[in-house]
């Protein structure tokens, strides 16, 4: 039982606590009197506490600080009997009487602190003696603090170079030879724990060990810290001595924790230089060390390394980093076939990291590393695993974020080859990345072969790939994916009409395979960036000396119609009806009338087969009917022939009032401005009378079915149309024509049984004012209109 | 002082992928009291945007919208001014001033904007007047080459209006502007 256990520890601490602090008590006492003998055996006593097998580690840490705080006292009583006239050397002596081995090793140690401080021995020659009789505790956790102070009183007095311990050495190869040897005691005491005690407790043990290891680790932070290990030294005595020890000790929790260690307290350059040695250790470590996350950290470090400053780059190519790294990956994946395949992407996605910092220039080198990941994916199948899809997401976007630049991304063969092994969900969350990088960095895709990888990359958004559910995918999610499709399209763009031809085909036969749903989203944008092309070619004169081949508008529409016809066939019909409109625009100033009237024959087709509901349809015949208006190009038979399909369909809208609009709408089909050939003054008026029939009917419908007549407005409207052409000179408009509609509308709104209505007052109130203005206005206009009375 | 921002035809994503980064620096949210757009937005993700501006938003509908539910046409009164604002391609024929003078008398507005030709225009006459804040986009049409991005923002205080038109032309926004004086006598009294 758990509780027991911690609640019985905390009694033995306690108790260790109370005793530590008793002799303590009794120690200073005699320190206070000089006296030496019983200094030494209180002290003795006090130590005694840390011979307990009763606590774990976190707890007997406690008890260890308490008897080092009191150690340090006595140190400096030592220090004072020396000057007393003690000798130091009797002292060291003296203090090996004490009874039990541990306490008399920390008093060793203690007084070896002044034996050392006291130069009247080498330090080398105390240190020796001390590590190796430290040799006698072989209990682990004693053993680890036992050495652990050793270390920490010796930490300043080392014979480094520059220090005043050096000796005449002039080498620091007795300040590594004993850290070295303490540093491979403490991990042997420490790897010995994990065998002791039952099986069913290993679990607590690997947890006491954990909280133990950065007693062993600092002594490689001290190794760190030695000034006279330069390069050489390090490559000589001390990487290989420490290596040694980590391979050998064959102990999983101690391999990690130590190979990190190194890589962590050890400077960069060094690293650099010994990463052959470094790297051949991997492969000799325990198969279930997490080597991936500790090779992932070394790259890492060597990334910021080489993004601190560009003055270090040359030593990476100096000593070949990336062959290396490369290398040691290719060997610790192949000796753990079992590796999961998370651990293959993040340590690539890591080594892609370190050459893009590295080797910016060299696309190869990032390829390589691409390849030799779809190689290791290859045969696996599609990925599922959440965590290593968002690995390889993150891998891929590595160099859209170093190049910000799709295009160079393009350049890595291999890229195109990773996505393959994503899933659907998956690619469309990469492709949506490539999308929004382009469209930050306002990426020029200018080729029909970049548009071509392009949309193979992307082609999870652009169709339905294998095993692909689309009823699964929210609809907002889908427009949103759809719509930036759509805006992706609109950069890409060349000036040269050839090439920008050869995108436009591209593109089209990518979207053409995108299914119903994603048409009414791609087409469009593909119609316009046609348009605006044969916009372009427009200004250029047709060479006849130019190839079969060249792009002309011609062409262009011919693709333009077979596009627009596979929204009919979805349906979008009112879509696909403006974009027919659009073409016939554009095929008029291209001065191409059968073209243009092919583009008509479309649209109308579509608006009698294909549109019915009423809203649509007074949209769709507006349309139609503005379109047809600004043409130019045709002669006259095809004109009419339009315009007689206009006028009829106007008339048979459903709603009366809605009929009489479209009507006199199409009397400007008869009457453009600036082609003196369509004034037909006749025509326009027939139209205009035939509006005012409708309206008269829309009256008197209304006074039948609700006993009211319903509102003039439709009267006002009809006058306002007279107005116009009276203006613009149609002489079959007269003053006689125009009065009596005015008369007609004053008697109407005069009269019972009209609806009132203040908007057509307004309006009709604002009419009269307009014709007051003409009349003010003076000269011809003035003349014209002052035989009108309001 | 009221500002109103008048845009309209985007097209985004049929014609073009978003507005000028020139512009989008410029329309800051809070500094505008209104903002009436003609339609043709197309997306309702430009709504959204539109409405971080100013969250009085009024919108007609332009023929490519996605959303078919916005009116026809709309008037709203700000200060002493009718606005009036319609996508116009209901009022045949296209861009031609007396049709819309003729749609302005019946809305009875002071200022009647209106966009589809994608073209900016700014008409002053007896009744008042006619606005086409242009594409703010500078998207593709059928009837206008050479389209100038553009938008329009109006300040009304008072009687008086100024009218200032953005276009960016060659990379560069060039701003102009027009005044418009209402008289007192054209407020308009109910028959």
């Amino acid at each position: 039982m758990i509780a027991d256990g911690v609640e019985d520890e905390e009694k033995w601490l306690a108790a260790g606590i109370a005793g530590l602090q008793q002799n303590a008590f009794y120690m200073h006492r005699a320190l206070d009197s000089n006296n030496l003998r019983d200094a030494l055996k209180y002290s003795a006593q006090m130590l005694s506490e840390l011979r307990t097998s009763r606590l774990s580690p976190h707890k007997y840490y406690e008890l260890y600080m308490r008897a080092f705080d009191e150690l340090r006292k006595l140190e400096m009583f030592f220090k004072e009997e020396t000057r007393r006239g003690c000798s130091i050397v009797d002292l060291y002596e003296l203090v090996q009487h004490a009874g039990n081995i541990l306490p008399r090793l920390y008093l060793l140690c203690t007084v070896g602190s002044v034996y050392i401080k006291s130069k009247e021995a080498p330090a080398k020659d105390v240190l020796k003696d001390l590590v190796e009789m430290c040799r006698g505790i072989q209990h682990p956790v004693r053993g680890l603090f036992l050495r652990s102070y050793l270390a920490q009183v010796s930490r300043d007095k080392l014979p480094d170079i520059g220090s005043e311990y050096e000796g005449d050495a002039d080498t620091a190869v007795d300040a590594v030879e004993f850290v070295l040897q303490n540093f491979t005691e403490m991990n042997k005491l420490w790897v010995r724990m994990q065998h002791q005690g039952p099986a069913r407790e290993k679990e607590k043990r690997e947890k006491e060990r954990s909280e133990l290891r950065d007693l062993v680790g600092k002594n490689l932070h001290v190794l760190s810290q030695i000034e006279g290990i330069d390069l050489d030294m390090y490559k000589d005595s001390v990487l290989p001595r420490v290596l040694e020890q980590v391979v050998n000790c064959k102990d999983e929790i101690a391999q990690y924790y130590l190979m990190d260690c190194i890589i962590q307290v050890f400077p960069d350059e060094y690293h650099l230089q010994t990463l052959d040695v470094l790297l051949g250790a991997f492969p000799q470590l325990q198969p279930t060390v997490d080597i991936k996350t500790v090779l992932s950290r070394l790259m890492e470090r060597l990334s910021n390394y080489a993004a601190s400053s560009a003055d270090v780059l040359p030593e990476f190519l100096q000593v070949e980093a990336f062959a290396k790294l490369n290398n040691a990956i290719g060997k610790v994946i192949e000796a753990q076939p079992d590796m999961p395949i998370l651990g293959v992407i993040t340590l690539y996605s890591s080594l892609l990291t370190f050459t893009l910092h590295v080797h910016p220039d060299r696309l190869d080198y990032a390829d390589q590393v691409l390849g030799a990941c779809v190689k290791k994916l290859s045969g696996k199948g599609k990925l599922e695993e959440n965590k290593a899809t968002k690995q390889i997401v993150a891998l891929l976007s590595a160099p859209l974020d170093k190049y910000n630049d799709i295009v160079t991304a393009l350049k890595l063969s291999n890229y195109p080859r990773v996505l393959e092994y994503l899933d659907t969900e998956t690619n469309k969350v990469m492709s949506t990345v490539i999308i929004q990088s382009i469209m930050k960095n306002k990426t020029r895709i200018s080729t029909a072969d970049r548009v071509e990888a392009l949309f193979e990359l992307i082609k999870g958004l652009i169709k339905d790939l294998d095993g692909a559910v689309l009823d699964e995918v929210d609809e907002d999610d889908f427009k949103e994916e759809q719509n930036s499709v759509a805006r992706l399209i609109q950069l890409l763009h060349n000036d040269e009409p050839e090439e920008m031809f050869k995108i436009i085909c591209t593109v089209r036969k990518h979207i053409l395979g995108g299914g119903p749903k994603r048409l009414p989203f791609t087409v469009p944008p593909l119609v316009f960036s046609s348009l605006k092309l044969v916009r372009q070619l427009q200004g250029q004169e047709e060479n006849p000396f130019g190839e079969e081949e060249s792009t002309t508008p011609k062409k262009i529409f011919q693709l333009l119609n077979q596009t627009v016809e596979t929204l009919s066939n979805i349906p979008a019909p009112e879509l696909a009806l403006q974009l027919y409109l659009q073409c016939a625009e554009a095929a008029n100033d291209c001065d191409l009338e059968p073209v243009a009237y092919e583009f008509f024959t479309q649209a109308f087709i579509l608006y009698e087969e294909e549109i019915s509901d009423s809203r649509a349809q007074i949209t769709a015949i507006h349309l139609i009917i503005g379109t047809l208006q600004r043409m130019h190009v045709f002669g006259v038979e095809n004109r009419d022939t339009l315009t007689h399909k206009a006028t009829g369909y106007s008339a048979k809208l459903l709603k009366k009032p809605d009929q009489c609009r479209a009507v006199y709408a199409c009397s400007h089909l008869f009457w453009v401005d600036d082609q003196d050939n369509v004034k037909d003054g006749e025509r326009v008026l027939l139209c205009l009378k035939r509006a005012l029939r409708i309206a008269n009917a829309a009256q008197q419908m209304s006074n039948a079915a609700r006993g009211s007549t319903g509102s003039v407005t439709l009267f006002v409207e009809i006058l306002n149309k007279y107005l116009y052409f009276f203006e613009k000179g149609n002489p079959q408009i007269n003053v006689a024509a125009i009065q009596s509609l005015i008369e007609l509308v004053t008697t109407e709104m005069q009269s019972d049984s009209s609806t009132p209505d203040p908007a057509a007052d307004a309006f009709f109130a604002s009419t009269l004012r307009y014709i007051e203005f003409q009349k003010q206005k003076g000269g011809a206009l003035g003349e014209k209109y002052e035989p009108i009375k309001a | 002082m009221v500002l109103v921002l008048a845009l309209g035809d985007l097209h985004i994503p049929h014609r073009a992928a978003d507005l000028p980064p020139k512009f989008k620096s410029m329309l800051v949210p809070g500094k505008i009291q209104h903002i009436i757009c003609t339609g043709n937005l197309c997306i309702k993700e430009v709504q959204d945007y539109l409405k971080t501006l100013c969250p009085d938003l009024h919108i007609t509908r332009g023929e490519y919208d996605e959303e078919t539910r916005y009116p026809e046409t709309k008037t709203l009164t700000i200060g002493q001014f009718k606005l009036g604002l319609c996508h116009g391609h209901q009022v045949i024929p296209w861009g031609d001033l007396d049709s819309l003078a003729m749609l302005q008398r019946q809305l009875d507005v002071d200022i009647l904007v209106t966009g589809h030709t994608h073209q900016f225009t700014a008409y002053k006459h007896e009744g008042g007047v006619v606005i086409n804040p242009g594409s703010a986009t500078g998207a593709y049409s059928s009837m206008t080459y050479d389209v100038n991005p553009s938008f329009v923002l109006m300040d009304i205080d008072g009687l008086r209006v100024v009218v200032y038109v953005y276009e960016l032309i060659d990379g560069e926004v060039k701003v102009d502007k027009i005044d418009f004086k209402k008289t007192a006598a054209t407020t308009h009294s109910a028959h």
